[in-house]
């Protein structure tokens, strides 16, 4: 026997600091096309491999290619450029607003656009998402008012939220968009039980859970895999890789795992990985997933590979944690450019058309945020009424309530 | 001498059950260690050892007998060299029977007695209860039988309601609270979950913005610590972030606070950490009839409620209306007892130290009126007040810590709205500020007593 050595502490390391050199060789990427369309009966052992694997439909040339091609015609591509474009002028607007005060804060998706714009296209209108802060594109994607969106980041006195909500935690029931919980992870074991309430209805519709690569350390998340699994609920799950919580690497939260989606193994749920910067990709797989929730066949787990190309949100410096250079060097590039390319491509679209929908998109945020900006933002204008802080915080308004609010004057 | 064989004890607190088979006959040998008989109750079913040898002599206890107490004896056993003549020396098997249930709770620890009081019907009075119409006739139940009546009748009224959490469909509840339900409403509306409270917490949540109405069953709310995220930051809350446009109505029930010999981590009171949380609502029922009344309510309700129960409470037999469909307001005390000397206001497993010691104090020629508050939030302070105009006087009596509870609120309450009609400073009676230990003796000491409670009267009174 020999004798006992010290121990010593693992602590995980992201490849790349500030001042290195980005290096995602590492990453193991299938060309566009490669990754097999598993059956939406296919037993979740026999589908491992797609955990392991990424499924991508764009190429480098623009082209769509592969077994998860053909779902969207150029009509719906379009569209879908359309919400991608769409969002990131919102985000742009919107973070300048917060520089001048208009609002105390703001989280924006920059080169995350596809993921939540493509998903919620394979839904339908009445299923249920249960999302995170960085899925706003389920919102624009869904046709909700954009004025209503910054109503809500003002905290003014058109604002839904009734001046009650961080900014971006949007609400919009109709909308199949839950009340974005501040506290991380709730949401993703809610959207279970969203899930299994519409199976015990009989109902038809389907909830989709969210979660970042950092939230899925959250029991949350665990106990929503337990329940999916074992009730075999009707549920998306979703995972958005997207490299960073906050300053934290995602090998943190991932551990020895190789990565995210595997964790569905041993929960018995078919787990497959999506090159989240492929709007196409991410619509085949969602679409996919969705089928068999409807169909019966219980949950799956989605994990979306992208990048943040921002910081973390308008309290964030990401340059104190990580390269520059990251994103420039990020493999699965750019969704927008992306899609654009792919429809120059095809053919249905042109540098002319983008340049012009794009001065369009501008336009149109730019009305919504005047009209919004009319209702007051943080600084100035008309405010949320004090009438309204009373309200909802019981179904019925109790007595001591009403009399706090007769003392404050309402 | 022949030896009594005693009917066990299950649990602390079991206080009867039922001799369900005897597995050895009249003049069997039994050798130590020998299963002789098999007893259950509402919770379990167990075997009965023999402790020492010999022949079984005599079987006081017929099989298929309900209702025996803990302690009776059930049989005799007579030793090598005796033979049935020995049986006809021993005492009777009633004049053997345990003594009064009170005395028992005094006894040293090392007898295993049930810590629980007898179950004990509240004594009569001339307080009608508001909510219930005069001449209303009165069935016995048990607090156990009520809740599960309660969950029973809203489930036959509204498809929506459903029950969750662990051990509530095949095992029929861990407490046996969900009795018969699993078999009336079938395993999508009884559901047996993974052991996560933060996991079926939140799975509840979630159910309930679809529609649904959740009934969630903590085996103990001392487990629901880890759901307690679920429960404030998104039970609660919700309605209000998203403007009133989705809300989450539920219930979540399950036994609170101290049972009999469960320790430090299963015996805390929740009362004054949920009632601190706009959003949900509190109750905290005594009785049968508040049990049935009150859950029927909190399932009602389009909103959050946290329904806290008591292991002990679970068997006490209490008269309840017999009326078709029998809800209490949420928010509303009941004057369990009129009296005009001091009021005294407790609720929960806190009445039964109240109405034991407002009988001592009559006695004693103190004339107490009892409040009894049956939902912590909405806190009924109007009844609390009023009766405090009339006494003068007030001691609140809870098991739970005295910092920051439900007893600090009340007496603050009532120093602010009744100032000028108080004689005496407010006392409040609650456990002491140490973690619940283990030995019966020191679990005694770490609850509150009958004589605190009449020694807080006597004090406020200025009768000591």
């Amino acid at each position: 026997m020999t004798a006992p050595r010290p121990l010593s502490l693992h602590v995980p390391e992201p490849g790349c600091r500030p001042g290195d050199t980005p290096d995602f060789s590492d990453f193991e990427i299938p060309r566009a096309g490669a990754v097999r369309r598993p059956a939406i009966d296919e037993a979740p052992e026999d589908m491992r491999d797609m955990a392991f694997s990424v499924v991508r439909v764009l190429n480098k040339a623009g082209e769509a290619v592969g077994p998860w091609a053909g779902l969207l015609d150029a009509e719906a591509l379009r569209t879908g450029l359309r919400h991608m474009l769409t969002l990131r002028q919102f985000d742009e607007r919107m973070l300048k607003a917060q520089r001048q005060g208009k609002t105390s804060f703001y989280m924006q998706h920059l080169g995350e656009e596809a993921v939540s714009c493509a998903f919620r296209m394979a839904l339908q209108d009445g299923d249920m998402h249960f999302p995170t802060y960085r899925q706003a594109g389920l919102l624009i994607a869904g046709g909700y008012p954009m004025t209503d969106m910054m109503n809500q980041i003002y905290s003014n006195a058109a604002d839904p939220l009734k001046g009650r909500q961080l900014p971006v935690m949007y609400s919009a029931r109709d909308h199949g968009f839950f009340t974005i919980s501040g506290n991380l992870g709730t949401q993703f074991i809610q959207a279970v039980g969203w899930a299994m309430a519409s199976a015990i209805s009989n109902d038809t519709k389907i909830a989709a859970g969210w979660i970042g690569d950092g939230s899925t350390s959250e029991s949350d998340f665990h106990a929503a895999m337990v329940f999916a699994s074992s009730y075999k609920a009707p549920v998306i799950l979703n995972i958005v890789n997207n490299q960073w919580a906050i300053s934290t690497f995602q090998g943190m939260a991932r551990g020895g795992a190789v990565t995210f989606a595997a964790r569905g193994h041993g929960f018995g749920i078919p787990s497959i990985r999506v090159d989240g910067n492929d709007y196409l990709a991410v619509h085949a797989v969602a679409s996919w997933a969705a089928e068999r929730a409807r169909s019966g066949l219980g949950p799956t787990l989605i994990e979306h590979v992208t990048y943040r190309a921002g910081g973390h949100s308008t309290s964030d410096d990401p340059s104190a944690y990580r390269s520059k250079e990251e994103f420039s060097a990020w493999p699965l590039g750019e969704p927008i450019d992306r899609l654009k390319r792919h429809l120059i491509t095809i053919g249905e679209w042109s540098e002319e058309r983008h340049t012009q929908a794009l001065a369009e998109i501008t336009d149109e945020v730019r009305a919504c945020q005047k009209k919004a900006e009319a209702n007051g933002t943080l600084i100035s204008g008309p405010k949320p009424s004090p009438r309204l802080m009373f309200d909802d915080v019981y179904a019925e308004m109790p007595p001591h309530l009403q009399r706090q609010r007769q003392e404050a004057g309402f | 001498m022949p030896i009594e064989i005693l009917m066990p004890a299950l649990s602390p607190t079991m206080e009867e059950g039922t001799l369900a088979k005897w597995v050895k006959k009249e003049g069997d040998s039994v050798a130590a260690g020998d299963v002789i008989a098999e007893i259950e109750t509402d919770k379990a079913t167990m075997e009965v050892e023999a402790v020492d040898e010999g022949v079984l002599g005599k079987i006081l206890v017929a099989e298929g007998t309900e209702n025996v107490k803990v302690n009776t004896p059930i049989a005799m056993l007579l030793g090598e060299d005796e033979d049935a003549s020995a049986l006809d020396a021993a005492p009777k098997a009633a004049a053997a029977a345990p003594a009064p249930q009170e005395k028992q709770a005094e006894a040293p620890a090392e007898k295993p007695a049930p810590v629980a009081a007898a179950p004990v019907a509240p004594a009569p009075d001339d307080v009608s209860d508001p909510d219930v119409p005069e001449g209303t006739p009165m069935v016995k139940t048990t607090v156990r039988e009520a809740l599960r009546d309660a969950m029973a009748e809203e489930m036959r009224r509204d498809g929506d309601v459903f029950l969750m959490g662990e051990e509530v469909a095949e095992y029929q509840g861990a407490y046996k609270i969900s009795q018969g339900l699993l078999e009336e409403f079938g395993a999508k509306r009884v559901i047996d979950t993974p052991i996560t409270e933060h996991g079926f917490t939140g799975l509840g949540v979630g159910a309930a913005m679809a529609g649904l109405k959740p009934i969630v069953e903590f085996m103990t709310f001392n487990f629901a610590m880890q759901a307690i995220d679920q429960i404030i930051n998104s039970a609660a809350k919700t309605l209000y972030m998203s403007g009133g446009q989705m809300g989450a109505p539920i219930v979540f029930r399950g036994a609170n606070g101290a049972a009999a010999r469960v320790a430090a981590q299963h015996s805390q009171d929740y009362a004054a950490w949920y009632a601190h949380v706009p959003g949900l609502k509190v109750v905290q029922p005594w009785s049968a009839a508040d049990a049935k009344g009150l859950l029927k309510a909190a399932i009602r309700d389009p909103n959050p409620v946290v329904f806290l129960e008591n292991e002990i409470l679970y068997g006490q037999t209490f008269e309840i209306p017999d009326v078709e469909d029998f809800v209490l307001p949420i928010g509303k005390a009941k004057v369990e007892r009129k009296g005009s000397d001091v009021t005294i206001v407790s609720w929960g497993i806190g009445m039964t130290y109240v109405m034991k010691a407002v009988e001592e104090l009559a006695a004693a020629g103190i004339s107490a009126e009892v409040v009894n508050l049956r939902s912590i939030r909405p806190l009924d302070i109007d009844t609390v007040i009023a009766s405090v105009k009339k006494t003068g006087r007030l001691v609140t009596v809870e098991e739970a810590y005295p910092m920051c509870s439900v007893s600090s609120e009340i007496g603050y309450q009532v120093q602010e709205k009744a100032f000028d009609w108080l004689d005496a400073p407010i006392l409040r009676v609650t456990g002491k500020d140490v973690p619940m230990p283990y030995a019966a003796n020191l679990e005694k000491l770490a609850l509150p007593s009958v004589k605190e409670v009449i020694d807080a009267v006597k004090a406020v009174t200025y009768t000591a």
